[in-house]
């Protein structure tokens, strides 16, 4: 009697090669983690006399962090920066298992965060590099133009659904975030959706879409005429997206996001961004940090679109 | 079939390994692929272990009615597994639906249609497609699949839809693959005997050839499912990510959802050893695990099933 016997390895050679693809998929990952912009390893066969700063977190952060790196070059060639993104929680994270020398981190740190640190033996040390003005950005086809913090808050929880509650049209708003991971994420619930409120429990609607990355939230606002999301000003191009005036309570003037009104205060949701050392820095990232806190690397924060800390 | 070969090669081999022959060398061979054979029971013996260690405590830790909850927002300690649960489930039957009929028929036209160059030509194309990394797909779903869904009249590009379609092409392969060498597999003669009592081509395909190769089928199916609910990269890119439970009226499969496997890639990065967070993407790993472990079962049932079948039939 003849019976079709199934044997995967000798009728199907796939098969026995699904898990290679494995493999493959790893390598292939590394190349790109290598080709990421968000790694800048400027020499690869660095002389001994070299040292290296890690640097990682926030990825509000990462290309202005970056961009120090790359201008701190001209400044102490023999010093290498390293930035890595990740997300502000990455970034904690690793300064407590003390993989990196500085943190990048677009929020204030947690108490829980401190209280690991201390666990490991690690005292965090926080310096203000910059100020981040977060943009409400929607579709350029969006008619509405001004919103209030209380109506953001509404809109983010999901008591108001429809873009004609907004004097828009009757449509319904799809509501873009960041990951849980994000500085930012947390930074928009607690000054927006709870209104600055510590007692306030209001959480984002379930219905958010919560991106991977700040490019994911701009190419959705782009494609998506009736999408919402936040971003940081560095972050927005008003060619291809709409940027919405915020007053901070509906008594208040609509104010546009920019380097000005960020920095005189004026726009109600602006927040400092941080670099977190262990304990008191070592000689080279106390030079380097003094030297992002000063005129030369508060240019860039301007160039780039953010708000320096002192007037350029 | 494969089985008289086996029986007709036994004896060659037991009279090359002579006792004269039975080296030292050859016993240390045989230990070490024993070894290599058995590290992988091991293996995955450890994996489960250390799954359990990890994840086991969230379900004491978190309460039950949080765990089965329809919230998951890790912020506020809300840990609502039926979302994700949901996401997943929505995603992988799209997959299916889209997958298997598609592979099924693609699999027929190639080992009992197709000319000869053809089959020759498709079946190293299909494998080559079954190398595509993930995120490069995904890559492609995010920017040109979800433009596309969203103008057929989706809120959003981002939808379990999106998802389904993405997974369904990256299951193809490994579906049409091992549903043709299961139809090759089936003997000539069923073939012959159908045909020489009048039947026509369509109907010894569909009720002889299929139904004979249904063990490979299911198990392809089976592998297709697999590959799908466990894929991450390209489902985080193009699922919106939205842990929301679609409403049925709003038609379920266009709505953003947030899968297992997304959320624990998503949020690893972030949480602390040992916290709450932690085990509880554990916990959704221990819930990926069974699920996967289910689905093999049944298709083991349901083959175990045919083949008794189909041997009384003989």
């Amino acid at each position: 009697m003849q019976q079709a016997t199934w044997q995967p390895c000798r009728l199907s050679p796939i098969l026995c090669r699904l898990s290679g693809h494995t493999v493959w998929l790893s390598l292939f990952i590394l190349v790109l983690a290598a080709c990421s912009p968000a790694v800048e390893l400027a020499s690869a066969a660095a002389p001994s006399s070299q040292r290296v700063i890690q640097n990682k977190g926030s990825d509000t952060l990462v290309n202005l962090a970056l961009a120090w790196a790359e201008a701190y070059r001209q400044v102490n060639p023999d010093l290498l920066i390293a930035v890595t993104g990740g997300g502000s929680g990455t970034g904690i994270a690793s300064l407590i298992n003390r993989t990196v020398d500085i943190a990048n981190v677009s929020r204030h740190i947690k108490e829980e965060e401190i209280d690991a640190a201390h666990a490991n033996g690690v005292e965090p040390t926080e310096f203000i590099v910059a100020i981040d003005a977060l943009a409400i950005v929607v579709n350029l086809a969006n008619p509405v133009s001004e919103l209030t913090i209380d109506q953001l808050s509404a809109i983010f929880t999901g008591q108001i659904d429809n873009w004609k509650e907004l004097g828009g049209n009757d449509a319904p708003i799809i509501l873009l975030s960041r990951e849980t991971n994000s500085g930012t994420h947390v930074y928009f619930l607690e000054e927006v959706v709870r209104q600055g409120d510590s007692g306030s429990k209001a959480i984002f609607a379930p219905q958010t879409l919560l991106m991977p990355s700040s490019v994911g939230i701009t190419s959705e606002i782009r494609r998506n005429p009736n999408a919402i999301g936040y971003d940081g000003l560095g972050y927005v191009d008003p060619a291809h997206e709409k940027l919405i005036a915020v007053a901070a309570d509906a008594g208040s003037p609509y104010v546009m996001p920019t380097v000005a009104t960020g920095m005189d205060g004026s726009y109600p949701i602006a927040r400092p961004l941080y670099m977190y050392t262990a304990g008191q820095p070592s000689d080279a990232v106390a030079e380097y940090l003094a030297w992002i806190q000063g005129p030369q690397g508060q240019q860039i924060v301007a160039e780039l679109g953010f708000v320096p800390l002192i007037s350029p | 079939m494969l089985k008289t070969e086996q029986a007709a090669s036994l004896p060659a081999a037991q009279a090359e390994t002579t006792p004269s022959r039975r080296h030292s060398g050859e016993w240390w061979i045989e230990q070490i692929i024993r070894g290599a054979g058995l590290s992988t029971i091991f293996i995955i013996g450890l994996i489960f272990l250390f799954l359990l260690r990890e994840g086991l405590p969230a379900f004491v830790r978190i309460s039950p009615l949080n765990l089965l909850g329809v919230r998951w927002y890790p912020i506020e300690e809300l840990y609502g597994l039926l979302p994700l649960l949901v996401g997943s489930l929505l995603v992988t039957v799209g997959a299916v639906v889209i997958a298997v009929p598609l592979g099924l028929i693609t699999a027929i036209y190639l080992g009992e249609i197709a000319p000869l160059w053809q089959r020759e030509l498709l079946k190293p194309l299909i494998e080559v497609l079954a190398g595509i990394p993930s995120i490069v797909l995904g890559f492609l779903g995010w920017v040109a699949l979800a433009p596309l869904v969203q103008q057929a009249g989706a809120p959003t590009g981002l939808t379990a839809f999106t998802g389904a379609l993405i997974l369904a092409y990256m299951s193809l392969p490994t579906i049409i693959s091992i549903s043709e060498d299961a139809l090759y597999a089936v003997p000539k003669e069923y073939r012959d005997a159908s045909l020489a009592i009048g039947a026509t081509e369509w109907q010894t395909i569909w009720r002889v050839v299929v139904p004979a190769a249904r063990s490979g089928i299911v198990i392809a199916t089976v592998l297709g499912i697999g590959r799908a609910i466990g894929e991450t990269m390209a489902v985080m890119m193009v699922t919106g990510n939205a842990a929301n439970i679609p409403s049925l009226a709003t038609g379920m499969f266009f709505q953003p959802v947030r899968t297992m496997t997304a959320t624990i890639a998503a949020e690893m990065g972030e949480v602390a050893q040992g916290s709450l967070h932690y085990q509880a993407l554990f916990a959704i790993g221990i819930v990926l695990f069974l699920l996967t472990f289910a689905i093999n079962s049944l298709a083991s049932m349901l083959i175990g099933g045919g083949k008794q079948q189909r041997s009384s039939q003989l």
